[in-house]
């Protein structure tokens, strides 16, 4: 079945399973690889993009419900890392291992869409989601206050 | 066939080229960096060649011979060449090594990356730079006293001359190489780089989407495939059925695969080939397997903990026995005895297992994310039939290691597939073939009694362990030495102790276990930290009081399991960080309401840790607010490096202390996915500070060292808060019953 949607900004039309999730049609068939996998099953965030906005877990996703939206994934914030949570990210030194990264950073992006001054309270409850075993969590925490006075200062 | 590894760590992580059947090539202990004889089994290599690439346009570009799974081996060892070589970091870009055991120790594991590579890193890099020094003065024609290496170049002050290395280094590359083991180094004082705060060099592949990971290995033709496994370990497929599977959209091939016992441990099974990973896992879904459930199929956490209490109950293996321990207990002014038990703990890398191998005609090629790249090759050479020289293995970025991906089992599998295919093919795990057929941290079960002198003193100190022991799976004399692997310090404690007996028994059991972040520590460490908490507090004294009392003068203790080889404990240097945690911690200040403070410090990987833990209870439910680490891990090469590895090993410690738990039943284990299993959310994190003691000790490892503490203190403040001793984890709510 042909899926259109629209992907980072482009019309995008793939011909796929219609269950097929999200993730693997990003993955498998548009070799997109930011997108990870983590659980399959909505426990982990690994996966998160934003659809029309909201943070999403593409791993649970069928392609076929999102005919005709907007899907943003980790390769469609910044062409080159510049946009202030990846800046962020970096001037914490966040990533380890960085596989949770995408996820982490595209939840932080939709957090600070909502709350552009979000607490610790704000942060633990949005990205509790999102694990890490890595356990850069303080980092994370540190890096979206930074990011949100970033955006602020802009 | 690929030859089979069966050794415990310490001989498996040492064998190195020795070996022969098997080039794992590091060594634990560091012999390669320190002993001479050691340094010189690889031939001298010329460091232009395995090091170091400089272009005419000044681009530099330092070789990574490590795997990076997070430890920030990427930046730090190449800070390490950077530094010696007189390189402005700015200028430095870095790349992986290929495979190639000739000139590379690619085991990535045991906290060793830092220590073992240290010298050999800084004469590889001293040897480019008096090379290119050479280069400068015969252009010159100076003496090569006169030229000093500076930002990239060589400068002749008198001359007021300046060569760029990108205009020199045709000319170095073909000098002769110096000898290795006397090339002068840089004086410490001089470094610019090593012991400065650097930024990691991956952060920004890694917050773009852009770093590739094993899993994001793409090759033209390739299939994804994935393997249905006998849920109960050491059982085999009977018999299957792919009528549904064949009928599924994509799917391209299904066959079965062997178990494997030699050169690596596999479960065999179905595999399943598809055009895209959820096509291979739809087929899967649809496969109707009969197993043959093998001999394991009755084991169960419950036979298990009755295995441990058997044991318990009789006398093990005397593994230490100084004094007269049993008279010391019949002599004791007070008595002390308490039993500490352990799951199997998962390591649950965020990135499930996989491999990419195509096996050609003539030759093959690997994609792995892998801690050994050297086994991952004999593997797919074993399996191929092809000579090691055209089996070519990149090694990728790992989404976490942690000791799992030091196995080749998921390399077998590809490389079985990949063969039987002869297409490029990803062998991909979903996370319940992560979750339930992981290489587990060994359950374990202590009896501790202490004897406690009227004074206070400690006066005898018995550990009895029995475990499903690491060595008895991968040493094929392990049944018989299987403590080799399961005490690690706690056999050499620093508390001093005039009657010392430590006893062993194996319990036996079918499931898998290997190498899990500070492997033996996470248990022994734990039990050793507690244990003398509770003596602390039977002889009526301050837990870091009477730490610091027993442990008493500056002594040097020889590592009681490898004498010769192993760095002693310098009690000097745990007493240092158990003061430093102390006093950062405020300890001995007043706590608000509710909260209870705990210490412990241990020495593990040959570095200096201890921790103070502020905890609550609510809800029968314990909460960690505070961490304060100290740690001496020697010369710290990139001190914001170091804390970010003790933040990590902090989380993965209170994951052990209150998630991590295996349960086995019917010869399988229960958990599969995240919602069974879970891990700590960034909720729980506690404010963590980490202490970097400063030193110019050999740098020792920091991947693990910041793990083993992190459980015992939290569990000794909880006993500060409540009076309840945790004993056994993780940590429940029915603890507080």
């Amino acid at each position: 079945m042909a899926v259109t949607f629209t992907l980072n900004g482009k019309a995008t039309t793939v011909n796929v399973d219609p269950q097929m999730p999200l993730l693997w049609v990003l993955r498998d068939t548009l070799n997109m690889t930011g997108t990870k996998f983590g659980c399959g099953m909505a426990l982990c965030g690994a996966c998160t993009v934003h659809i029309d906005g909201e943070p999403a877990r593409s791993c649970i996703t069928a392609v076929s419900s999102i005919a005709g939206k907007k899907i943003t994934t980790i390769e469609g914030l910044s062409a080159d890392g510049s946009h202030p949570v990846q800046k962020a990210w970096m001037e914490e030194d966040v990533p380890q291992c960085g596989y949770c990264q995408s996820g982490q950073i595209m939840s932080a992006v939709a957090l600070l869409a909502k709350k552009a001054k979000p607490t610790d309270a704000d942060i633990d409850d949005a990205m509790s989601g999102n694990l890490c075993r890595c356990g850069t969590y303080q980092r994370i925490r540190k890096a979206i206050h930074r990011a949100a006075e970033m955006q602020a200062g802009a | 066939m690929a030859t089979a590894p069966l050794l415990d760590r310490r001989r498996f992580l040492k064998s190195g080229a020795a070996a022969g059947v098997l080039l794992i090539g590091f060594s634990l202990d560091g012999r390669a960096a320190t002993d001479p004889a050691q340094a010189q089994e690889k031939p001298q290599v010329n460091p232009f060649d395995a090091w170091v690439r400089i272009t005419p346009d000044d681009r530099v570009t330092l070789i990574l011979g490590k795997s990076e799974m997070g430890q920030s081996v990427m930046t730090s060892l190449p800070m390490i060449l950077a530094e010696e070589l007189c390189v402005d970091w700015k200028q430095v870009s870095v790349e992986q090594a290929p495979t190639n055991p000739k000139i590379y120790n690619h085991g990535t594991g045991g906290s060793h990356s830092v220590f073992g590579s240290w010298l050999p890193l800084r004469r590889a890099g001293a040897a480019a730079r008096e090379m290119l020094v050479t280069a400068a003065a015969a252009r010159w024609n100076v003496n090569r006293d006169t030229c000093v290496a500076k930002d990239g170049g060589i400068l002749h002050g008198s001359r007021n001359d300046f060569l760029s290395y990108g205009q020199l280094v045709s000319d170095a590359a073909k000098l002769p190489v110096p000898d290795l083991n006397k090339v002068p180094l840089k004086n410490s004082h001089d470094f610019t780089i090593v012991g400065h705060d650097h930024a990691r060099v991956d952060a920004k592949e890694k917050s773009t989407g852009a770093a590739k990971f094993g899993i994001d290995s793409r090759v033209p033709g390739m299939l994804y495939a994935v393997i249905a496994r006998c849920p109960v370990f050491g059982g085999k497929v009977k018999s299957f059925d792919a009528t549904k599977t064949k009928k599924v959209p994509g799917v391209r091939d299904v066959f079965a695969i062997d178990a494997v016992a030699k050169g690596a441990f596999t479960a065999g099974g179905v595999a399943v080939l598809a055009e895209n990973s959820w096509a291979a896992m739809q087929g899967r879904n649809a496969l109707e397997i009969v197993w043959d459930e093998g001999p394991h199929a009755n084991e169960s956490t419950e036979t298990l903990h009755k295995q441990f209490l058997e044991n318990a109950a009789k006398p093990g293996k005397v593994v230490r026995n100084e004094g007269d321990f049993v008279a010391a207990l019949t002599g004791a002014a007070k008595k002390v005895e308490a039993t500490y038990e352990f799951p199997f703990a998962p390591h649950a890398t965020m990135e499930p297992m996989n491999c990419t191998v195509h096996i050609g005609p003539d030759k093959a090629e690997a994609w792995i994310p892998t801690q050994a790249p050297q086994w991952a090759q004999d593997v797919i050479a074993g399996v191929s039939g092809l000579p090691h020289e055209s089996v070519s293995v990149h090694t990728t970025l790992m989404g976490g290691g942690f000791g799992r991906r030091y196995q080749a089992d998921f390399v077998m599998e590809a490389a079985q597939v990949a063969k039987a295919s002869g297409k490029p093919v990803m062998v991909l795990w979903t996370r319940e073939d992560d979750m339930q057929h992981d290489f587990y941290r060994p359950a374990s079960y202590h009896k501790m009694s202490g004897a406690v002198g009227a004074d206070g003193s400690l006066a005898g100190w018995k550990h009895f362990q029995t475990s499903t022991a690491i060595a008895a799976m991968w040493n094929d004399q392990g049944e018989d030495n299987a403590q080799e692997t399961e005490f690690g310090t706690a056999v050499f404690i620093p508390y001093r102790n005039p009657n010392y007996r430590v006893e062993y028994t194996l319990a036996k059991s079918g499931v898998p276990r290997a190498w899990w972040r500070s492997v033996e520590h996470s248990s022994s460490g734990f039990v050793v930290e507690c244990f003398v908490d509770e003596i602390a507090a039977a002889a009526g004294v301050d837990p870091l009081e009477y730490r610091l009392r027993v442990i008493g003068d500056d002594r040097v203790i020889p590592d009681f399991t490898n004498p010769k080889e192993g760095r002693p404990l310098k009690t000097a240097r745990l007493k240092g960080v158990l003061k430093v945690a102390a006093e950062k911690a405020a300890w001995g200040s007043p706590l608000p309401q509710g909260v209870g403070r705990g210490i412990a410090g241990y020495f593990s990987f040959y570095s200096y840790t201890a921790c103070v833990a502020e905890v609550s209870v609510k809800d029968r439910a314990v909460k960690v607010h505070r961490l304060v680490y100290a740690v001496d891990c020697g010369r710290p090469i990139n001190p914001d490096g170091v804390r970010a590895q003790v933040e990590s090993a902090a989380i993965y410690g209170l994951s052990a202390a209150l998630h991590d738990q295996i349960t086995i039943r019917g010869g399988r284990v229960e958990q599969a996915n995240f919602n069974d299993y879970d891990l700590p959310h960034i909720g729980e994190t506690p404010l963590t500070e980490v202490h970097v003691v400063p030193s110019t000790e050999e740098p020792t490892g920091i991947g693990e060292p910041g793990l083993p503490v992190v459980a015992a203190a939290v569990c000794n403040a909880i006993y500060a808060l409540t009076r309840k001793r945790i004993r056994r984890l993780p940590i429940r709510a029915e603890d507080f019953a």
